[in-house]
């Protein structure tokens, strides 16, 4: 008591309340002293919340982390001592992914441009496709080629895996979808024909929706999304609806799907007849590409980092459905979309059609964006050569990575959401720490433009392809 | 009186040569009243089979202007009839186009997009450099016809034996000041003849596309070399600097343009005048 009053007097305490992110406190406002910092209000947050593991936090005041002890940080900032100062926490991955800094294997196969690299939801297998009109699935532990599998007529745009890792389905420039067994790499049936022009997206239905992963959604460049069963091997529905081409298609997690388009519009419609609920408007130029809040999640399915395997698709579906409400919490499902009008718009489409925040601050057409695992940033590629990253929660603007010299195309996050990987025109790709908001590592290697960038969801390894048409793995 | 002119019905319309026409019913009755022939319809049947040979006989038989005529017109025929069959070989029920598989494959969010190939990018970096080196200025004619020495000069014989030759007089139109006075006539090297110096340019704005006539200023740049922009020579391509003040011309600081470049399009010693283009 003596001390706490000496410390009082002298002013080397700070009286603090601990929040959660969505605003909740936590115990009551304490006096804490200047020299604490983020370790020792790690061990206060977690005896509060009585966690028998320690999990790792991270504290914000005010939207800005807080890397340094609370005296310094109020120093630099002159925060007044007088108000209650409230920190966030926000709960990390427990698991840390190793930084990758070099090229493990560089593996040539196709003939062509790499067009796009995926691998499956538990990390096992890697398939990409390319210009030469074949996809191919590559083997992680001797890095060379395993199946070959054609039968497309023209370029193949798009993969996607089924989240239970089971079927693989690759989308091509003449309209048509063809689904793979990944485990003997031959086709499983004849070609899903129904487009008419090419594919510019494919999506599957989220595990928790339904076990075994039969449904999934594609997108066009000829203005409509067609949902196919995988089962029945033939269209379902076909979302007609949009004026111009389909650039981007995503299931989401709710049972909803949501098309971003070329007429400046997103749709969302319902999956069981195929229904428009709602129009998100507001864009000046295409949509070119729509993140989810729980995208990591609905792509991953069942699997997580530690690496377990499940047999029966209802067991898959039951902890798809826990890890899925665990990352979407109480907040509805939060919408980003990127444009050609150099802005994105957060949405959240379950409760208004107006946008929640408008991002700004590129200076050229957005490429790509992407929800980080945790949902707790996005990042967003674009062609004026820098990776903004914004809040996840509000939109705001956190930080740019500048660095590359040429427009970037795609990005991709490790599974803790520590790291963020990007590729671009000028052929390197680029690893960048959130915690400093800096360039962590520089991997040049390819010979041409990057095309397609994907870490594994177990975080060991990172492929890429590009124009050189050679598939680089990278580990750390 | 065109009804009795009309082809009769059963002659194959192939067949051009004209028949004689019945100019009355009495064939019809014939044939109501007593019918036809035993063999009428085999003979017709067989002879329209014959007609096929016949015909082929006469269009490689016949010679001269005749022969090309009925070529001429089987020609066509052929052609109209490759037509109407490959216009029923149309299925109905269309199939997808297959189209070949191009190279250059980029991915989905790349289409649609124009992107200036890199080589094409590197290219015109490289020719940007080069022009900035240079610096050159961007003309509507960036190249011109090179005019030879002996062309453009004429060797004037001089000296009482008129042995020496080293004077030359020009023998394209020129631009002189209006303070110009020629060198003493025993030293000057180039004569500028009187007749072929011009004052006034006919300049046309590009885009308001009308002519108007300008004094010109001075010659900036003549293409074929810088003695030639020295003497004031003005050939196809050259730049002459032209006296604007009557195009009304303002500056976005408010000053008034009183004198533009323009670019000589025409060979005026052929023309008797200089027409040129602005540079806006």
């Amino acid at each position: 008591m003596e001390v706490e009053r000496e410390q009082a007097e002298t002013g080397k305490s700070v009286m603090c309340v601990l929040t959660d992110p969505e605003g909740t406190t936590l115990g009551g406002t304490m006096y804490l002293p200047q020299n604490v910092g983020p370790l020792q209000l790690q061990q206060i947050v977690n005896t509060l919340l009585k966690n028998e593991e320690k999990l790792p936090y991270a504290f914000y005041i005010s939207n800005q982390e807080l890397l340094v002890p609370l005296g310094n940080y109020l120093e630099k900032n002159k925060v007044s001592m007088e108000k209650t100062l409230s920190i966030v926490y926000q709960p990390q991955a427990v698991f840390r992914i190793r930084p990758i800094n070099r090229c493990s294997a560089t593996i040539a196969g196709h003939t062509e441009a790499v067009l796009s690299v995926a691998f499956s939801p538990d990390g096992r297998q890697l398939a990409s496709g390319s210009g030469d009109t074949t996809v191919r699935l590559w083997d992680l532990n001797t890095q060379t080629p395993m199946f070959t599998c054609t039968g497309h007529k023209n370029w193949v745009l798009c993969i996607a895996w089924s989240p239970d890792g089971k079927h693989l389905v690759s989308g091509s420039k003449s309209g048509e979808l063809l689904c793979w067994d990944p485990q003997t790499g031959k086709p499983a049936g004849n070609p899903l024909t129904g487009h008419k022009k090419w594919i510019t997206g494919i999506s599957w239905e989220p595990a928790h929706l339904n076990a075994p992963c039969r449904r999934f959604v594609s997108a066009s460049k000829d203005g409509d999304a067609r949902i196919w069963d995988i089962s029945l091997k033939k269209c379902v529905i076909c979302l007609s609806g949009h004026t111009l081409a389909v650039t981007c298609v995503k299931w989401g997690g709710d049972g909803v799907i949501y098309t971003g388009s070329q007429d400046c519009t997103i749709k969302v419609w319902e999956t069981s007849e195929g229904k428009l609920i709602r129009e998100l408007k507001g864009h000046g130029h295409w949509v070119n590409s729509l993140a989810l809040s729980t995208e990591y999640v609905l792509r991953t399915g069942a699997f997580d980092h530690t690496g377990k395997q499940y047999s029966s698709p209802e067991e898959m579906k039951k902890v798809a459905l826990e890890r899925y409400n665990k990352m979407k919490g109480n907040a509805p499902e939060r919408l980003v979309s990127g444009s050609d009008d150099f802005t994105m718009f957060l949405w959240e489409p379950a409760v208004s059609k107006h946008h929640k925040f408008r991002m700004t601050g590129h200076q050229q057409l957005v490429n790509h964006v992407y929800f980080s695992p945790d949902g707790l940033w996005v990042a967003s590629a674009s062609f004026d050569k820098s990776v903004k990253l914004w809040n996840g929660a509000t939109g705001e603007f956190v930080a740019a990575f500048r660095g590359h010299v040429g427009p970037v195309y795609q990005i991709s996050w490790s599974a803790d959401s520590r790291l963020l990987l990007s590729g671009s025109k000028d052929s390197t790709l680029k690893v960048w720490d959130i915690r400093t908001k800096k360039l962590k590592q520089d991997l040049p290697g390819h010979a041409d433009e990057v095309f397609a960038v994907d870490w594994s969801p177990d975080g060991e390894k990172v492929a890429s392809g590009g124009k050189d048409r050679v598939l680089k793995l990278w580990m750390g | 009186m065109l009804a009795g002119f009309l082809l009769p019905p059963s002659l194959p319309s192939k067949d051009q040569s004209f028949v004689a026409m019945p100019q009355g019913d009495y064939i019809e009755l014939h044939r109501k009243r007593h019918g036809y022939r035993h063999d009428f319809f085999e003979k017709k049947r067989k002879k329209e089979a014959r007609q096929v040979h016949e015909r082929s006989a006469k269009a490689q038989k016949a010679l001269g202007i005749k022969g090309k005529m009925i070529a001429k017109k089987n020609y066509a025929e052929k052609a109209l009839m490759k037509k109407t069959l490959a216009m029923h070989e149309e299925s109905s029920s269309r199939r997808k186009v297959d189209d070949e598989v191009q190279d250059g494959a980029i991915p989905a969010y790349l289409m649609d997009r124009e992107n200036t190939t890199r080589a094409k990018v590197l290219s015109n970096t490289i020719k940007q450099k080069r022009k900035e080196k240079a610096g050159k200025w961007e003309v509507p004619i960036p190249k011109v016809r090179p005019v030879a020495e002996d062309e453009m000069f004429k060797v004037i014989r001089s000296g009482k034996r008129k042995t020496k030759q080293w004077k030359r007089m020009v023998t394209k139109c020129t631009f002189v000041g209006p303070g110009f006075t020629r060198k003493p006539p025993k030293y000057e090297r180039f004569i500028r003849p009187s007749g072929l110096r011009f004052t006034k340019a006919h300049v046309t704005h590009p885009e308001l596309k009308c002519t108007f006539n300008l004094d010109i200023i001075g010659v900036k740049k003549n293409p074929n070399g810088p003695m030639y922009t020295s003497l004031g020579v003005m050939t196809k391509g050259t730049i002459i600097e032209v006296n604007v003040s009557e195009l009304g011309l303002v500056t976005p600081a408010g000053k008034v343009v009183w004198g533009k470049y323009a670019q000589v399009t025409n060979n005026p010693e052929n023309d008797g005048c200089i027409n040129a283009v602005l540079l806006v």
